[in-house]
C-alpha cells in the first residue's frame, strides 16, 4: 500500500516498476510526479491534471510514461520531442512533458532536441541521463565519458561526450537546467520551474545505472554512485559560493540558462491573425 | 512515529538497493535479507529523505491525523 | 455555389484536405510534393489551422501523429526518399491506432533517382514499407478533381478505422493543372473518429466489443486519461509481453481492414462489361490508358480499363468478378511490375497477364499501350 502520491499519480496495477535495483529512474519519475502534484495544488500555477501530457520515446527512462497516470504516449525511439511538438501545436493549452533518455534525446533524437530548442516551442524535456544504453544491455551513449567502458567500448570509449544541458542552451533553449538523483528536492523545484516556463525547457537529470554503467566502470553500487553525486554535483547556492578552483571538477545542479524568447505557439497564433487580416484585405481571395 | 507522521514500508516493493539506509541521517534503517527494515524507530525524525530517494516507492511517510 | 477553377493536383490535395477538416500539417520540402507544404503554410492559418516545417520527415510524421492524438486531423506530404524515412512511424500509427493522412507524390527512384520525373515505384513500399504485419489503406487519384474528392475519403477512412491512410499520388497528377469544378463543401460527408464518453482514467480505452474493430477514444486534453504505445499492448494501452494478447491485437488490426474491404475498396471500371481485354492501371497512368482504350474501342476492339482507386488493399474481389469474360489483362504502371504481382496473384493463371512498365522517369504514351495491345500475348518486360 504505497504512498498517496503513488496512488494518486501512478498506474499502480503496473508497479513495482521494471527498473533494476538502485536505478535512478524511479527517483526521477517520482520527482516529476511530486513537481506536478505541487503545481496542481498551487492555484496560481494554472496547472491541472487533465492538461498534462507525458510523452516518451524508447529506452529504460521512456517506460515512465506508462507508469504515470496522465495522458501518456510512449512513442518511437528518438521521436518523443517530435510527437510532443505536434501535441503542443494542436493544443497549446496542454503542458507537454517529454521523459526521455540520453540516447533517446541526444543520439537518435538529437536533431529533434536542437530544433525544438531553436523554435522555443513550449515543451518541458526531462532527460533521464544515465550515460549508457540500459535497455539493450550497456552500450555507450553520447554522454558516456571519454575512456569509460561499455559493451560496445570494451577498450574504453573514444567518443567525447555531450553535455545535454549545454547542448540545449547552445541550440537556443530558453530554459536549460541540470538535476540529479541525490538532490531530489532541488531537482523537484527545477522541474516545477521548467514546467511553468513558457518556452522550451530542458532539465538534464543525472541518473544512475548501477547495473550496466556502474558495474562496467567499477563505480560501485547505487549507494556509491549517489555518494559521487552528493560530492560532485553542487546545487546553485553552494556552487556560486565556491572558489573557482573548488568548482573545477564539480557540476552545477540548477538552472544554467534562462531567457524570455517568444514562445512558438504564441508566435504562430500571430501568424493565424496575420493570415486572416490579409484574407480580409484581399476580399476573401484565399490564394 | 515522530509528531503525527509514521514511516511505512512495503517489503514486496523493496528491491534492496540500500539507498534509503545509506543516506538516512539518523541510521534508522538497514537492509536485511535484501529488504529494508526499521532498526531504530525511536530515532526517526520523519525527514522523508528515504521516501524521496527510494527508486521503488517501498518506503514512505503517512500522516496520522486522519 | 461551385465554380470552375484552374488547379494543380498538389493544390487540390490541400484544398480537399482542408475541406475534410485537416487543421494540422507538418512537413519537410521535397520535390515533387513541396507545393503541398507551401499551400498548407498559406491556407491553414486562414482556416485557424497550423502549419509547421519540421527538421526532417522523421519529425514530420511524428508531429502529425502527435497532433492527431491531441485531436486535430493531421497530414504530411512527401516523396519517395521522405516516405522511406516515415515508415517506422507509419507502423506506429497503425499499432497505436492514430488516424492521419500521408501523401506520397511518387518520383523516379531508387534513392534520389530522378527527383522531378514521374514514377509509381512506391506501390509496394506503401504496403510493406514498415516492419511487421500491419493494416494499410492506400488510395491513388488519377486527376486533379479526383485528388480533391479522394483525399476527403482518405481522411474519412483514417478517422473511421483509426489508422494512417496513404494517399499515393504521382508526379503526373501532382504537377498537372486542370480546370475543375469543386463540389460545394456543404455537400461533403465528413467523418469524425469515434469518441468515448469516458472521463478520468480509462483502463479499457482500447476495448472493442465483439463484432467491432475500432476502439472509441477521446483525444488528449479532453478529460479521458489513457496510455498510447507502439509496444504490443492490452486494452488499457499498457505494454504487454503476453503472446496471446499481442496476437489478438495484431489480428484485430488486420481484420479491421480485411473484414471491411467492401467499404474501403473503390474501383473505376470503364467499358468493362463486354471487354475481352482489361488494361489495369492506377494513378496518373490512367490518363494514357484511357486514351488508348478509347482509341481501341473506336477501332472496334473489346478493351476496357480496370483502375483500382483503393490500391491497398488490392481490390481482388472486383477483379476476380471480371475474370469470366476476360481473355487477357494488360498491366500498365510506371515501375518494373509491382501491382502486376497483385494482378497475377488474383487471376492465378486463369487469364494471361501482359505488362507494360517503365523505370526511366518518362511517361508511357497511349501509342505504346496501343502497340502493346496489338502485340500477341507475350512476356513481361520493362523498357
Amino acid at each position: 500500500m504505497p504512498s498517496d502520491l503513488v496512488h494518486l499519480y501512478m498506474r499502480i496495477d503496473h508497479l513495482p516498476q521494471m527498473w533494476c535495483p538502485g536505478c535512478g529512474n524511479g527517483v526521477i519519475m517520482r520527482d516529476v510526479a511530486v513537481a506536478i502534484d505541487e503545481l496542481i495544488h498551487d492555484e496560481e500555477s494554472g496547472v491541472n491534471r487533465e492538461d498534462i501530457v507525458i510523452v516518451s520515446g524508447i529506452g529504460c527512462s521512456s517506460r515512465a510514461a506508462g507508469y504515470l497516470d496522465f495522458n501518456s504516449i510512449h512513442t518511437t525511439h528518438g521521436r518523443a520531442i517530435a510527437f510532443a511538438s505536434g501535441i503542443k501545436m494542436a493544443n497549446p493549452r496542454l503542458h507537454v512533458i517529454v521523459l526521455t533518455g540520453d540516447g533517446d534525446c541526444s543520439a537518435i533524437g538529437g536533431n529533434h532536441l536542437i530544433h525544438a530548442a531553436r523554435r522555443n516551442l513550449g515543451l518541458t524535456v526531462i532527460a533521464f541521463n544515465n550515460d549508457i544504453y540500459g535497455m539493450t544491455g550497456g552500450q555507450y551513449s553520447p554522454t558516456t565519458p571519454n575512456g569509460d567502458k561499455a559493451t560496445t567500448a570494451p577498450y574504453g570509449n573514444v567518443d567525447r561526450p555531450f553535455d545535454i544541458a549545454r547542448l540545449a542552451s547552445g541550440a537556443g533553449a530558453s530554459f536549460s537546467a541540470r538535476g540529479d538523483v541525490y538532490h531530489a528536492r532541488e531537482t523537484i523545484d527545477i522541474i516545477k520551474q521548467a514546467i511553468l516556463h513558457k518556452g522550451f525547457s530542458l532539465v538534464d537529470v543525472y541518473s544512475i545505472c548501477p547495473t550496466y554503467y556502474g558495474r562496467k566502470n567499477k563505480k560501485g553500487d547505487a549507494v556509491e554512485m549517489l555518494r559521487w553525486q552528493k560530492e560532485n554535483l553542487i546545487p546553485t547556492a553552494r556552487y556560486y559560493n565556491m572558489r573557482e578552483d573548488e568548482r573545477a571538477d564539480k557540476k552545477l545542479i540548477g538552472i544554467l540558462s534562462y531567457n524570455d524568447y517568444p514562445e512558438y505557439t504564441e508566435e504562430y497564433a500571430k501568424v493565424i491573425a496575420r493570415s486572416r487580416e490579409s484574407l480580409k484585405k484581399n476580399g476573401g481571395a484565399k490564394t | 512515529m515522530y509528531g503525527r507522521k509514521k514511516l511505512m514500508i512495503d517489503p514486496a516493493w523493496c528491491k534492496g538497493c540500500g539507498i534509503c539506509a545509506a543516506f538516512c541521517p539518523r541510521q534508522v534503517l538497514a537492509v536485511v535479507n535484501e529488504k529494508v527494515t526499521i532498526q531504530d524507530p525511536d530515532s526517526c525524525v520523519c525527514c522523508g529523505l528515504c521516501e524521496m530517494r527510494c527508486p521503488d516507492y517501498a518506503i514512505w511517510l503517512v500522516n496520522m491525523e486522519e | 455555389m461551385s465554380k470552375a477553377v484552374l488547379m494543380q493536383g498538389n493544390e487540390a490535395a490541400v484544398e480537399g484536405a482542408i475541406a475534410a477538416g485537416m487543421r494540422f500539417f507538418a512537413g519537410y520540402p521535397i520535390t515533387p510534393s513541396t507545393e503541398i507544404a507551401e499551400m498548407s503554410a498559406l491556407r491553414l492559418p486562414q482556416e485557424g489551422g497550423k502549419f509547421i516545417q519540421m527538421e526532417d520527415e522523421l519529425a514530420s510524421i511524428a508531429a502529425v501523429l502527435g497532433a492527431s492524438a491531441a485531436g486535430m486531423k493531421a497530414m504530411t506530404a512527401t516523396s519517395g526518399p521522405g516516405f522511406s524515412l516515415m515508415q517506422e512511424n507509419l507502423g506506429y500509427g497503425a499499432m497505436a491506432e492514430i488516424p492521419c493522412v500521408v501523401v506520397d507524390v511518387q518520383r523516379a527512384g531508387p534513392s534520389t533517382g530522378l527527383a522531378t520525373s514521374p514514377a509509381q515505384g512506391d506501390y509496394m513500399q506503401a504496403r510493406w514499407g514498415t516492419h511487421g504485419d500491419h493494416p494499410v489503406i492506400a488510395l491513388s487519384p488519377s486527376s486533379v478533381l479526383e485528388t480533391y474528392t479522394l483525399i476527403i475519403r482518405a481522411f474519412n477512412l483514417a478517422e473511421k478505422y483509426r489508422t494512417p491512410v496513404i494517399f499515393l499520388m504521382d508526379e503526373i497528377v501532382g504537377h498537372m493543372r486542370e480546370g475543375v469544378e469543386l463540389p460545394d463543401p456543404r455537400t461533403l460527408l465528413i467523418n469524425r473518429r469515434k469518441m468515448s464518453f469516458h472521463d478520468g482514467a480509462n483502463k479499457q480505452c482500447y476495448f472493442v466489443p465483439e463484432g467491432e474493430y475500432v476502439p472509441a477514444m477521446k483525444p488528449f486534453g479532453q478529460g479521458e486519461r489513457y496510455n498510447i504505445t507502439g509496444n504490443a499492448h492490452d486494452e488499457s494501452g499498457f505494454p504487454t509481453n503476453s503472446h496471446e494478447i499481442a496476437g489478438r491485437l495484431v489480428t484485430r488490426l488486420l481484420d479491421k481492414i480485411d473484414k471491411n474491404v467492401d467499404d474501403i475498396c473503390r474501383v473505376e471500371e470503364y467499358a468493362m462489361d463486354d471487354a475481352e481485354t482489361a488494361v489495369v492501371c492506377f494513378g496518373g497512368t490512367a490518363r494514357a490508358v484511357m486514351s488508348a482504350v478509347l482509341e481501341a474501342r473506336r477501332r472496334g476492339e473489346k478493351v476496357g480499363m480496370f483502375r483500382p482507386i483503393t490500391v491497398w488493399p488490392f481490390p481482388e474481389d472486383r477483379l476476380r468478378a471480371r475474370l469470366g469474360s476476360l481473355k487477357r489483362i494488360l498491366m500498365v504502371e510506371h515501375n518494373h511490375g509491382q501491382m502486376l504481382r497483385e494482378v497475377q496473384r488474383t487471376v492465378g493463371g486463369s487469364v494471361s497477364v501482359d505488362f507494360l512498365g517503365r523505370v526511366d522517369g518518362t511517361v508511357i504514351t497511349p501509342d505504346e499501350i496501343l502497340a502493346k495491345l496489338s502485340e500477341k500475348e507475350g512476356e513481361k518486360h520493362a523498357q
